[in-house]
């Protein structure tokens, strides 16, 4: 968590010409503010930068962004990502995506990404809502919405996007929001730090087609109560006085206490760095929906050997065993005859 | 033992030009390692070939079946040749499935040579047979050889201890060591061969190698067969060749092509029949520092390898038909992107999953106008396997200078089809410039530096290529309109315009940097056969043997299929006729009708097989007399000859 010392850049460097188009109020702007004032923070270059983005409200963000980039097509960019992240070890990826993007159009891509353990930073903006199409329900919104295309409510069951990334075994998983510029900066840096793909989910408000979606868990009074941050090797506490508190039950379920009545040694450590990802996937469903008390911070954050390395470290294995290439080898390297 | 055998001199020997040999057995039968090795022996020996394998979808249909029966078709002469051969003159049939699958193609008089002992009632009752074929007269126009392939066997390989269900499975080697006799194939060859590719396995050796050997003495003694045949080397322009299938050409470019122009390649694919061998073939290259993929599925392959390319290599993506239809969307990004992308689509009989291991030349119309939009692609054509190799440098260099995704199209029957290739000189291919951006290209009224990424070279109207990790041209690309120039994103309606206009320019310009179109036409003909893609063996062979009937007949085929030839438009209005074969309802046809109004005659052929030359040289004869008002002639069905 140490920034750097002095810092070379500024936002404004990290900035791109181009006009911010996301409607006045949008969630999407300080998303873009915590990024654009992390990056100078972080020892990393402009030029060795990429911002890759599907379609939606969300995967504008590349075009604000002074550094490499491409808006790519709906849902695919996991799969572009990858390609450049493989490719080219020394660059730092990011994804920017959305609800739909990600886990709708995209799901396939954003799950193997992540068992991949592909070298990207995933910021997923999740608003419950289609925005770009102008307000249908997205793969999260809550069962029974009432949008455009569903006015009589939703009849389908969302997703879950932590228990996503969880069941896929991504080997970071975090969650935060878009009121709080610091905890994003430090999901964001913590994220950008892991070696694999970091899979962040942010609650985003959509203030055009889904206002206040988030606001019973986001909102400055409801915070305390309402948002548990989860620290590593740090019981699970929340409440102003961090009078409430997590407890694993014998039958394997996770539940909401008091602390004063299960006392302060029932209540369960949390250890990001656990192998098996039940506990946390058990954590990403703790809340039923955002408005009972919601985990956001770094759920798990193990390590395991990203794929480009190890695709780099076959190359190098299979050119220490044969030798450099070389062509005129391969086409002699069937049967051959020659014909005077 | 002595490696090589000996033929005694007082055996008959007669010589012949050529001979198109069938290997016909269940899936499991080894049938395709059969020919191939009689494909390599005949290479070895000198001479020229070439080879149609074909195989069933499933990958163990029952056994005895006609819905398993694999076969390998094999070509071989003293003299030029161009296809596997209309009809074999030979069957090797291992069972009466294979022989009942194949028998309807053998040329009249031709030879069966089948496995007696596995003609019990059961095998011919699973293969529909009501009555025993070699007693009841339906092979009455061929000359059958009932050989006891399987005892043999089981009796050669006794010394092996091999349990008989083990070593009954050498009796593929024991057809083959027959035929290797017929038709005087080195020896040494084979028996190198199975010593290597089973060297973990000495019984299997043994049994091979001891059937393999066989078969031949038994050709050599059972006085069966009245004569054995020499085919003379045939006189090949001086060189070291070897035997190649297109898949492996076409890798084998790939991997040329990173090398001559120093880009990395990375290769996104899906596995699909019958492209997979691609795959398979650089998934082998890492020595060369050829990444592959195995996406999850074909729109994550294609987007790899487009993110691969705007990180700065040389992004491929392999498939056929169905991956194309996938591909799409992702091909139309990389037209707006305008990023060198390449797309090798290895047709194979559709629509949807079609025929999977069945060859058709039916995508060119997807390849040419399936995407939304106003999304050009330059298309190239492989015409024979070995070209493939060629033909993936062609596209690569295309796609690189131009900044555009380029679709190469192959197809199933050059895919898995081999013939003998005169190895180039790797010196003398040509190099690819990538000409990477590295500095501004822009100053703005204020006198600052700018990198415009949609700035074009007056020449090629490409884009400068600028990679992550450069310094300064730090840009943003993406599928929104881009304003000329700036690439900012753009939805100026003018702007539109002038980029659509632009990206169909910057596509159509390069038929000034590819060879005219060449027209072969020694005797002033009036009519032309145009064709492209795998049907180049098939329409020579045509157009030799109407010469030879003392017609007159030009031939041109195309490789670049968009844009076509600066000249062909010329060239086609040079003649009367026009006939265009193709293994679709008419794709090419189309497309020189609407470009030129020309009027041009479709021959088509959707069976999931190439052209027969027969085919071809009846249409050309009668499209001549059509032309010429007279009665057509009649196709010879001769094999051609030079």
């Amino acid at each position: 968590m140490t920034d750097v010392a002095s810092p070379t850049t500024t936002r404004k460097d990290w900035a791109s010409d181009q006009e911010v188009r996301w409607c006045p109020g949008c969630g999407d702007y300080s998303i873009l503010a915590a990024v654009q004032f992390l990056l100078p923070e972080l020892d990393v270059k402009r030029e060795n930068t990429v911002f890759v983005s599907g379609i939606g409200c969300a995967a504008r963000f590349p075009y604000y962004m002074n550094t490499y980039g491409m808006h790519s097509i709906h849902g695919r960019a996991p799969a572009i990502a990858s390609g450049l992240a493989l490719s080219r070890p020394d660059l730092d990826v990011w994804i920017v995506t959305g609800d739909g993007d990600a886990l709708s159009i995209g799901g396939n891509h954003l799950i193997h990404a992540l068992r991949r353990n592909v070298n990207l930073t995933i910021l997923l903006f999740n608003n419950q809502i289609y925005g770009l199409t102008k307000g249908q329900f997205s793969p999260t919104s809550e069962s029974g919405k009432v949008t455009k295309s569903t006015p009589f409510g939703s009849l389908d069951h969302p997703f879950n996007p932590l228990s996503v990334a969880l069941g896929a075994e991504a080997t970071f998983v975090a969650r935060t929001h878009d009121m709080d510029r610091k905890h994003m900066m430090e999901t964001f840096r913590r994220a950008h730090a892991h070696r694999g793909a970091a899979f962040v989910e942010i609650y985003q408000n959509c203030n055009v087609f889904n206002d206040g979606a988030f606001e019973q868990i986001t909102g400055r009074d409801q915070r305390a109560d309402m948002l548990i941050q989860l620290e590593h090797g740090r019981p699970i506490r929340f409440g102003k006085d961090a009078e409430k508190g997590v407890v694993l039950d014998p039958d394997g379920t996770l539940r909401v206490v008091e602390v004063a009545e299960v006392g302060e040694d029932a209540i369960l450590v949390h250890d990001e760095r656990r192998e098996n990802p039940s506990l946390a996937f058990m954590l990403s469903r703790l809340a039923n929906g955002p408005y009972e008390p919601t985990p956001v911070g770094v759920f798990r954050a193990v390590e395991r050997p990203d794929y480009g390395s190890l695709v780099d470290a076959q190359l190098a294995e299979v050119r220490e065993r044969k030798g450099s290439g070389d062509l005129e080898a391969l086409l002699r390297s069937g049967t051959t005859w020659t014909v005077t | 033992m002595s490696s090589t055998l000996d033929r005694p001199r007082d055996s008959k020997v007669a010589l012949i030009r050529g001979v198109v040999v069938r290997f016909a057995g269940d899936s499991g039968d080894g049938m395709q390692v059969t020919g191939d090795r009689f494909t390599t022996g005949s290479a070895l020996f000198g001479n020229d070939l070439a080879t149609l394998p074909s195989f069933p979808a499933e990958i163990r249909a029952p056994a005895g079946t006609l819905a398993g029966v694999s076969a390998f078709q094999v070509h071989i002469a003293d003299h030029d040749i161009l296809t596997p051969g209309d009809a074999p003159s030979v069957l090797v049939a291992m069972n009466p499935a294979a022989l009942r699958a194949n028998v309807g193609d053998l040329a009249t008089g031709g030879t069966v040579i089948l496995n007696a002992d596995a003609f019990d009632e059961r095998a011919l009752e699973k293969a529909g047979y009501t009555t025993d074929p070699r007693s009841d007269g339906s092979l009455a126009s061929f000359l059958v050889y009932e050989v006891p392939m399987t005892s043999l066997t089981l009796e050669a390989c006794k010394p092996t201890g091999a349990k008989p269900r083990e070593a009954e499975r050498s009796k593929n080697f024991l057809a083959l060591g027959l035929v290797s006799w017929l038709y005087h194939r080195p020896v040494d060859v084979t028996l190198d061969w199975i010593a290597e590719r089973y060297a973990k396995n000495p019984t299997v050796v043994a049994a091979n190698s001891l059937a393999f050997r066989a078969g031949y003495n038994f050709g050599e003694t059972a006085e069966l067969f009245e004569s054995s045949y020499e085919i003379p080397a045939s006189h090949l322009e001086p060189g070291t060749y070897t035997n190649v299938t297109g898949n492996t050409a076409l890798a084998w470019g790939l991997v040329a092509a990173s090398q001559r122009s120093g880009l990395p390649l990375f290769l996104g694919s899906y596995p699909i029949t019958p492209a997979s061998d691609l795959l398979h073939e650089l998934a082998k290259q890492k020595h060369f520092g050829v990444r592959t993929f195995q996406a999850e599925d074909e729109i994550a392959g294609v987007g790899a390898a487009l993110g691969a390319a705007f990180g700065g290599s040389l992004g491929v993506t392999t498939t056929s038909g169905p991956g194309l239809d996938l591909k799409s969307e992702t091909i139309g990004l990389a037209v707006s992107l305008e990023l060198p992308l390449l797309v090798i689509d290895v047709q194979r009989g559709g629509p949807s999953t079609g025929l999977p291991t069945k060859t058709e030349q039916s995508d060119l119309l997807h390849a040419m106008f399936g995407r939304h939009g106003e999304a050009p692609v330059p298309i190239v054509a492989a015409r024979t396997p070995s070209h493939c190799f060629e033909a993936a440098m062609e596209a690569v260099r295309i796609a690189v200078r131009y900044r555009t995704p380029v679709i190469l199209l192959s197809d199933g029957y050059l895919a898995n089809g081999s013939e003998p290739w005169r190895l180039p000189d790797v010196d003398t291919l040509p190099t690819i410039d990538p000409g990477f951006a590295v500095e501004t290209n822009y100053t703005d009224a204020e006198g600052n530096p700018l990198f415009w990424p949609y700035l074009r070279d007056a020449e090629t109207l490409a884009r400068p290529w600028a990679v992550p990790g450069t310094p300064g041209l730090e840009h943003r690309v993406g599928g929104l309109e881009k304003a000329d120039g700036t690439g900012n994103v753009s939805y100026d309606p003018a702007n539109h315009e002038q980029m659509v206009r632009l990206r169909a320019a910057k596509i159509a310009g390069i038929a000034k940097d590819i060879p005219p179109v060449e027209v072969d036409d020694p005797d002033g003909a009036r009519v032309l056969v145009l064709g492209w893609g795998s049907t180049y063996g098939a329409i020579t062979a045509a157009v030799r043997r109407v010469r030879a009937a003392g017609l007159r007949v030009a031939q041109a085929h195309l490789v670049h299929l968009n844009p076509f030839p600066a000249n062909l438009g010329e060239v086609l209005a040079g003649y009367d006729r026009v006939l265009v074969p193709e293994a679709n309802l008419g794709h090419l046809s189309k497309l020189v009708r609407a470009d030129f109004l020309v009027d041009a005659v479709a021959l088509s052929k959707v069976q999931g097989t190439p052209f027969k030359v027969a085919e071809i040289e009846q249409a050309i004869a009668d499209l001549i007399a059509l032309d010429e008002h007279v009665e057509p002639i009649v196709a010879s069905g001769e094999e051609e000859l030079v």
